[in-house]
C-alpha cells in the first residue's frame, strides 16, 4: 500500500472542504478501498474519513419515503422493520451480498460506488482501460465469464458488483450529495451511472469531491410484490453472475407496475423501460415474460466464456416473474 | 495513535497503513487474531468492534481510536473458557485451528445479530427469522475453514445458542 495522509472530518461541510486536491479520497466502510488500495489498484494521496460523520440515520419522509443516511451500514439497513416491510427487494438484496462481517463495515453510500470485480482490474501486470486508460481491454479475449453482456464497449465490459444498488434501481432511488462549492444536489439513481464508452474509469457522474449524503426512497409502490433472485457459483458470499430485483403490482389479472433491475449482466446496475413495457398491461404468461427477456436482451453481446449469461438471466428473469405474478 | 483493546487502553505509534489486525498482532501482541487473505474473503481476521463483527484486515487502525475493540484474547482465556470456546473444543469445531479465533469472534457477533431478530438471505420470513443450522451457515459464510469442520462448527454454535434438535432442522421453505 502506498502512504497517504489522513484527516477525520467530523461534518459533511468538512468532509468536502478537506477533499483539497486531486488524489484525495473519501474513505467509510473502506472495505473496497482499502483492498483496492493494498493491490495498489488505487494510490490515494489522501483519505478523508468520513465515517464519523452524522449520517447514520433512516428516517421517514412526510411523503411516505425513507431517507438513508450514507453511513448507514448494509446490515442496519437491511435489518430495518420500515425496509422490511415497505422495501423488501432492498433489504433482500442486501441480504445476498458479501457476508456478515462486510455488511456491518460497508456504507449505503460505499456500496453504490464499488468497483468492479473483473480479474484483470485487480491485476497491475494486465492492461485495463479502467484502472489505466488508454492501456487495453484484457477481458475482451481473457477470463470474462463473470463480465459484461449488456451496455459495454470496446473498451471495457466490466460489470458492476452491487446487489444493493440493484435494488434501489428498481426503487427508483435518489442521490443526495454535497458538492465541492456547498450546493447539494439530487440525483436519480437512473442517471447517477455512466456507460463506459471511452472513458470506462470514469463510472458515476459525481464531481470531484462530491460527497454521498444520502439515498431517498420513493413512497413504496402501493400492493407490491418484492423479489430479488440471485444466481451464483456458490449459495452464499459470492457475486452474482446474475440478478434481478422486481418490484410488480398485478390487478384484474393485468400487470399493472413492474420495475425490473438487474445484476451480473452491465456496468451499472441495469434498468430498461423496454423490458417493463413490455409487460405493463399484459396477462402474466411465459410469453408475456419471454417478450421481456427478448427486449432486455435486443443489443446483448456475450464474449465468449460470458455468453451463457444471456440465457441464464432470461430464465432467470422469467422465473423471477412467474414468482412475481404467482396468485 | 490510541487504542481500546479488551478493556485496556494502548498508545501506540504505528504507520498510517496499519490495519487493525496488524495493530493486534504486531505491535500489541495479540497474535490470536489470524491473517489469512488480508483481503477481507476468510475472517480469520475477524474481530469486535463496538460489539459487531468486522474483518480486521480490511480497516485502519486510525479509524478505531475511540472504538471498544475486543479481539480473541478478551473473549476468554485457557484458564477461564468463553462458552463458545468450550463449545468449539467439545465439540471438535477445528483441525488445525488457524481460522478458530475468527470463527469464534465472527459466532458471537452471530449470535448478537440474531438475538437482535437480524434476518439472513435463507430466511423465509424476514420479521421471524430463528436461528436454526442452515441459518447458522449462512450467516457465518463469511468464515472459511481450509479444513472443512463445518459440521462440528455448527454443533458447537448451535448449543451455546441452546437450540434443540427440533429447533436445529425444522421443516422449512428454501428461501429462493
Amino acid at each position: 500500500m502506498r502512504s497517504f495522509t489522513y484527516a477525520r472530518a467530523d461534518t459533511a461541510e468538512q468532509a468536502v472542504r478537506d477533499n483539497d486536491a486531486d488524489g484525495c479520497v473519501f474513505i467509510a466502510g473502506g472495505t473496497n478501498l482499502l483492498d483496492l488500495m493494498k493491490l495498489q489498484v488505487e494510490t490515494p494521496e489522501k483519505l478523508v474519513d468520513i465515517s464519523r460523520l452524522p449520517l447514520a440515520e433512516i428516517e421517514e419522509r412526510e411523503d411516505g419515503g425513507l431517507t438513508i443516511g450514507a453511513l448507514v451500514p448494509n446490515s442496519d439497513l437491511a435489518a430495518d422493520r420500515r425496509v422490511i416491510e415497505k422495501y423488501e427487494v432492498l433489504s433482500r438484496a442486501l441480504l445476498a451480498g458479501a457476508s456478515g462481517q462486510l455488511r456491518n463495515k460497508a456504507s449505503t453510500g460505499g456500496n453504490l460506488l464499488q468497483r468492479t470485480r473483473c480479474y484483470y482490474f485487480y491485476d497491475l501486470a494486465s492492461p485495463c482501460n479502467k484502472r489505466e486508460p488508454g492501456t487495453g481491454c484484457s477481458a475482451m479475449g481473457g477470463f470474462n465469464r463473470v463480465l459484461a453482456v449488456l451496455g459495454t464497449s470496446e473498451h471495457c465490459i466490466a460489470t458492476h458488483p452491487s446487489d444493493m444498488a440493484v435494488a434501489m434501481r428498481a426503487l427508483d432511488a435518489t442521490v443526495v450529495t454535497l458538492k465541492k462549492d456547498g450546493d447539494k444536489r439530487r440525483i436519480s439513481i437512473h442517471d447517477f451511472y455512466r456507460l463506459p464508452g471511452d472513458t470506462p474509469h470514469i463510472e458515476t457522474v459525481l464531481e470531484p469531491g462530491e460527497l454521498i449524503t444520502h439515498v431517498e426512497l420513493p413512497a413504496p409502490v402501493e400492493g407490491a410484490r418484492h423479489v430479488y433472485r440471485k444466481v451464483r457459483d456458490r449459495a452464499s458470499y459470492a457475486f452474482a453472475l446474475v440478478s434481478v430485483a422486481g418490484v410488480v403490482t398485478v390487478e384484474d389479472g393485468r400487470i399493472a407496475h413492474a420495475a425490473l433491475a438487474f445484476g451480473g449482466l452491465g456496468p451499472m446496475p441495469w434498468r430498461d423501460d423496454a423490458v417493463e413495457a413490455a409487460l405493463v398491461g399484459q396477462a402474466p404468461s411465459d410469453a408475456a415474460f419471454g417478450a421481456a427477456a427478448d427486449a432486455l436482451f435486443r443489443d446483448a453481446q456475450g464474449y465468449g466464456h460470458n455468453d451463457f449469461k444471456i440465457p441464464l438471466a432470461r430464465r432467470t428473469l422469467i422465473a423471477t416473474l412467474r414468482e412475481l405474478t404467482a396468485e | 495513535m490510541h487504542f481500546t483493546i479488551n478493556g485496556q487502553h494502548h498508545e501506540v505509534e504505528a504507520d498510517i497503513r496499519t490495519s487493525l489486525l496488524d495493530l493486534a498482532r504486531e505491535h500489541l501482541g495479540l497474535t490470536g487474531s489470524k491473517k489469512g487473505c488480508d483481503h477481507g474473503q476468510c475472517g480469520a481476521c475477524t474481530m469486535l468492534v463496538n460489539g459487531r463483527r468486522i474483518n480486521s484486515c480490511l480497516t485502519l487502525a486510525v479509524m478505531h481510536q475511540d472504538d471498544e475493540i475486543v479481539t480473541i484474547e478478551g473473549l476468554g482465556q485457557p484458564d477461564k473458557l468463553h462458552p463458545l470456546q468450550a463449545a468449539f473444543v467439545s465439540h471438535d469445531g477445528y483441525q488445525c485451528g488457524y481460522c478458530t479465533p475468527g470463527q469464534i469472534c465472527s459466532a458471537v457477533g452471530m449470535l448478537d445479530e440474531a438475538k437482535k431478530g437480524w434476518p439472513s438471505h435463507v430466511s423465509a420470513d424476514l420479521t421471524d427469522a430463528p436461528l436454526d443450522d442452515h441459518e447458522i451457515s449462512e450467516r457465518m459464510s463469511g468464515n472459511i475453514c481450509r479444513c472443512a469442520a463445518y459440521p462440528n462448527i455448527v454443533d458447537a454454535i448451535a448449543e451455546v445458542a441452546g437450540l434443540s434438535d427440533e429447533q436445529r432442522q425444522p421443516e422449512r421453505e428454501v428461501a429462493a
